[in-house]
Formats: structure tokens, C-alpha cells, sequence
């Protein structure tokens, strides 16, 4: 199929950016999206253009890399997949596809279609670990007995891959569903109630800090979020973040 | 706690509670209104009672003002801070995609409510508080003194077809802040288990068939007077 793209170019953090329209030609339905982006890159390296930067390694929905605004949503109109496992027969011939950076102001572009999304990181770092020892004498797993339940939500949220996509989605650019997901691992098991207390209230803190905005619930991250993260989660983060704050 | 109530959740949590409080105090203003439907003097007599009485007078009166201004200056302050959070916006963006045009537009539905309670407040509460505080009536009775005026003074209040036009949609917009606001306000405060999930066709009859009965009751003085 042949299709037109809208793409957001931008040489780098300080340039302003604009939309530059490109067509391509003999897009195979069955091409990922990110390979329907390698054969633009291809046209435009051998006209000298330059390329447009994107970012991915994975390529098999896992690393959380990818991100793209495709036509006004996260990784686009299909649900339960990153932009790597998007198909090209999701769209027609003839299609007009606008393409832009997942938008955050505590996610900055880099180039084109690349963000900075190291404020995912300096939350994880603020509380999204337990302390244990790890030098050879290592625990037998099973040693903890934990309820099949919980075990299987913490297990839930842990497949979160810090895509970023909750926060692109969101009206008000909120990370409340990757923070909820990354206390949630947590806060149902045992391992991770030593540090709950600190845990929460650090990450919520680093949240903040990094000027991702206010949840008001609208859900559009559950919808779009590639791992289907609950909204649950944001309401036991709240939860644990109430009670960790009167405990003080 | 001063770092829970800067903190974002914390934000959330007192707008949700304040939320309750006026859903729970819409819920009353609404069973006392649909008495003015019932029966004009039980109505009366009720509105005598909440006027004069001084628990709810100096008691509840200024929570609810709180509460009322509370709640629309934090939800502009969240408002701004939240489009704060974005700073280029996206070309296109496919929001019906993923949420409700409810969920999405509650500062609007609150700004045209707000409208309404600036209205409403010119309409009914300044004019009590002037007959009761500042020329001292406490009577509640009729100039003539035949009998109570808010019963009267109510059903005047709906003759103009402007005023009753203006409060069914000022009502319209609180169905449309509570279609999301109702279970929003569960979420916010971490109620998201089995039972607050059953609790949504609730929400919903909520939120449709209170706003509906105050359009009614103003409909029903306008027509039959
Ligand atoms: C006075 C004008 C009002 C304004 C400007 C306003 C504004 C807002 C805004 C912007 C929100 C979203 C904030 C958030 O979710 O964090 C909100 C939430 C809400 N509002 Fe209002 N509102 C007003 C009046 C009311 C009234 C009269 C009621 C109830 C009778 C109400 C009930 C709610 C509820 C239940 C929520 C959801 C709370 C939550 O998600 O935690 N609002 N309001
Ligand atoms: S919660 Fe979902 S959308 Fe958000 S970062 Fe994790 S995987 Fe991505
Ligand atoms: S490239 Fe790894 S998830 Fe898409």
C-alpha cells in the first residue's frame, strides 16, 4: 500500500520542531510499523535525506523502547501492543499517518521521535527495589510462602515495561499508572513490605519532582497501555500512599 | 502531613472528599427541594428549620462554603498544572479513543456549574442572608406576616422562563461532572475493589436521575403557577 506520513522533525533538544509530510510506497500489510519506518529511513538516506530517528531495540513488545504517537494515540490504534508489534494492516492504502513523540514535559525530545524518558529511571531509583543481599547465599525461592493471588497481581504489574505510554496518553501527562504498577510489584509481596513505607513516598515524591501531572482518573492509560496495567493499581498506590503518610 | 496534602495524591484525596461532601449535600438540598413538590408546608417548615438552625447555620453552612471553594480552586489549580505538564501539544490526538468526552472535560462541565452556583447564590443566598443577617428577620414569614415566605419566594423565583431554562442546564452540566466525577471520586481515595465496581450502575443512577429531579422541580413550579 502506499500511504502518507506526517512526521515530527526535530534536529535536536533545542530546535522548535514542525511536522514534515512523507509519502512512501509498497508498504506490505504485513510489515511491523517500526519496518514500514526502516523502509522510509531507507528512501530518505538514499535521496541524502536525513533519517528520522526513532527509538527501539527489542522489536518484540518487551523492551518498552518504541514509542510513537501514531494518529492521536500511543502505539497507535491496535490494543495490548507496542508500536514494534503494530501491523501495517491495521491501516489502508492510502492513509494519511500522523507520527509524533510521546509529549511530556518531563519527557523531552531528543531528536524527531526519540524522548528522553530517564525520569521513569530516577523514580525507579527512588524506591523501586528491595534491599537484599545477593552475595552467594542466596535463598531458596519458595522459602516465603505467598498467596497465589497476590503473587499473580504483583506479577501483573511487574510486566510493565516503563514504555511511557500511560504518561503520553494521559490529558494531564500523569505517570501515575507506571508508579502505581511499580509500587503494586511490591506492596503484594512480602519481600517488598521491609521498605513500603519509604517506597512509596519516595517515588510519589520523585514523581512530583520530574512535573508529570495529576491523575483525574479519565482511564485513557489503561486503554492504551501496551501490558494491560490496571487502573487498580493506581488506587492501591494511593492506598499505601495514605497510609505511609500517616504512619510518617 | 503538610507533604501529603502538597503531594499529588494527596491532592487527589481532598478533592475526592470534598466531592462526597457535595455529593452527600446535593443529595439533601435535592430531598428538601422535592417537598416543595410534595407538600408546600412540610417544605416550609423544613427550610424554616435549616434557615434559623444554628447547628446548620454556623455549623455545617461554613463547611459547605468550604468545601464549594475548596473544590472549584483546586480543580482550577489542577487544571493548570496538569496542561502545565505538556508543553507542545499534540497535532493530532484521538482522546474519544481511549476515555469519556466526560472524563475528559471536567473543568468544563465545573466551570459552567460554578456559573450556575454564582447565579443560584445571587438568586436564593444573598437574599436570605440579607433578610435574615442584615436587616435581623428571622420570622421567615411573609410580609404580611400571613404564613412562611420560602415556599412563595420559591415558586416566584421560577415564573421567568429564562431562569428556569438556566437552571435545567446548569443540571445538565452536573449530570455530566458526576457521570465521571461519581466513580472518579472512589478511585481517588483508593476504593477500587469488587464492591466499588457493583457501586457504578449506582453512580450512574445517580448521577442522571438527582439532576433530572431538580429540573423537574423547577419545571413543575414554572408550569403549574
Ligand atoms: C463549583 C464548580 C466546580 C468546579 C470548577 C469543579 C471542577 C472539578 C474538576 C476540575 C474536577 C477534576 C479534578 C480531579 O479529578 O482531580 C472535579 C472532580 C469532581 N467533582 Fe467537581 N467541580 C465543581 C463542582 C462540583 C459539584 C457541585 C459536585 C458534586 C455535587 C462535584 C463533584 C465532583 C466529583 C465527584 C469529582 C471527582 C473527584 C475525584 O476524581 O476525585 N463538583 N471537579
Ligand atoms: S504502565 Fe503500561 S503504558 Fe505505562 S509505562 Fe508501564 S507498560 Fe507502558
Ligand atoms: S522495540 Fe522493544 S518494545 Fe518495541
Amino acid at each position: 500500500m502506499n500511504l502518507t506520513l506526517k512526521i515530527w522533525r526535530q534536529k535536536g533538544p533545542q530546535d522548535k520542531g514542525k511536522m514534515v509530510e512523507y509519502k512512501v510506497t509498497d508498504i506490505s500489510e504485513h510489515m511491523s510499523f517500526l519496518e514500514m519506518m526502516d523502509v522510509l529511513n531507507e528512501q530518505l538516506t538514499n535521496k541524502g535525506g536525513e533519517p528520522v530517528a526513532f527509538d527501539h531495540d527489542c522489536r518484540e513488545g518487551i523492551c518498552g523502547m518504541c514509542s510513537m504517537y501514531i494518529n492521536g494515540e500511543a502505539h497507535g490504534p491496535d490494543r495490548g501492543v507496542t508500536t514494534c508489534q503494530l501491523h501495517m494492516r491495521m491501516f489502508k492504502d492510502g492513509d494519511t499517518i500522523t507520527i509524533e513523540p510521546f509529549r511530556a514535559k518531563a519527557f523531552p525530545v531528543i531528536k524527531d521521535l526519540v524522548v528522553d524518558r530517564s525520569s521513569f529511571d530516577r523514580i525507579q531509583q527512588a524506591g523501586g527495589f528491595i534491599s537484599v543481599n545477593t552475595s552467594g547465599n542466596t535463598q531458596d525461592a519458595n522459602a516465603i510462602p505467598i498467596d497465589k493471588h497476590a503473587a499473580d497481581e504483583a506479577m501483573d504489574a511487574a510486566t510493565c515495561i516503563g514504555c511511557g505510554a500511560c504518561v503520553a496518553s494521559c490529558k494531564n501527562s500523569s505517570a501515575m499508572l507506571f508508579v502505581g504498577a511499580k509500587v503494586s510489584q511490591y506492596a503484594l509481596l512480602p519481600q517488598g513490605q521491609i521498605e513500603a513505607t519509604d517506597r512509596v513516598k519516595n517515588m510519589v515524591a520523585q514523581m512530583d519532582l520530574e512535573g508529570f501531572g495529576n491523575c483525574t482518573n479519565t482511564g485513557a492509560c489503561e486503554v492504551e497501555c501496551p501490558k494491560g496495567i490496571s487502573l487498580e493499581n493506581i488506587a492501591r498506590m494511593n492506598r499505601e500512599f495514605f497510609s505511609a503518610s500517616i504512619k510518617g | 502531613m503538610s507533604g501529603f496534602l502538597n503531594s499529588s495524591i494527596g491532592r487527589k484525596y481532598t478533592m475526592a472528599l470534598s466531592a462526597f461532601f457535595l455529593m452527600i449535600f446535593i443529595l439533601q438540598h435535592f430531598a428538601i427541594n422535592i417537598l416543595s413538590v410534595l407538600s408546600p408546608d412540610t417544605f416550609n417548615e423544613t427550610s424554616h428549620f435549616m434557615g434559623t438552625n444554628p447547628l446548620v447555620q454556623y455549623g455545617l453552612q461554613p463547611v459547605l462554603l468550604f468545601g464549594v471553594v475548596y473544590h472549584f480552586v483546586m480543580g482550577f489549580v489542577l487544571e493548570i498544572k496538569n496542561k502545565n505538564a505538556r508543553a507542545i501539544k499534540y497535532a493530532k490526538n484521538n482522546g474519544a479513543a481511549n476515555s469519556t468526552w466526560m472524563s475528559r472535560n471536567m473543568i468544563w462541565s465545573g466551570g459552567f456549574i460554578l456559573v450556575f452556583l454564582i447565579i443560584h447564590f445571587l438568586d436564593f443566598w444573598f437574599p436570605e442572608i440579607n433578610t435574615k443577617y442584615i436587616q435581623g428577620d428571622m420570622s421567615g414569614l411573609l410580609a404580611d406576616g400571613e404564613g412562611y415566605r420560602y415556599y412563595e419566594e420559591l415558586v416566584h423565583k421560577f415564573e421567568p422562563i429564562w431562569r428556569v431554562a438556566l437552571y435545567c442546564i446548569g443540571f445538565v452540566f452536573l449530570s455530566l461532572h458526576l457521570l465521571h466525577g461519581f466513580s472518579s471520586a472512589f478511585q481517588s481515595v483508593g476504593a477500587n475493589n469488587k464492591y466499588v465496581k457493583g457501586l457504578k450502575g449506582f453512580g450512574k443512577a445517580y448521577a442522571v436521575l438527582i439532576p433530572l429531579g431538580f429540573i423537574f422541580i423547577a419545571l413543575f413550579h414554572h408550569f403549574n403557577h
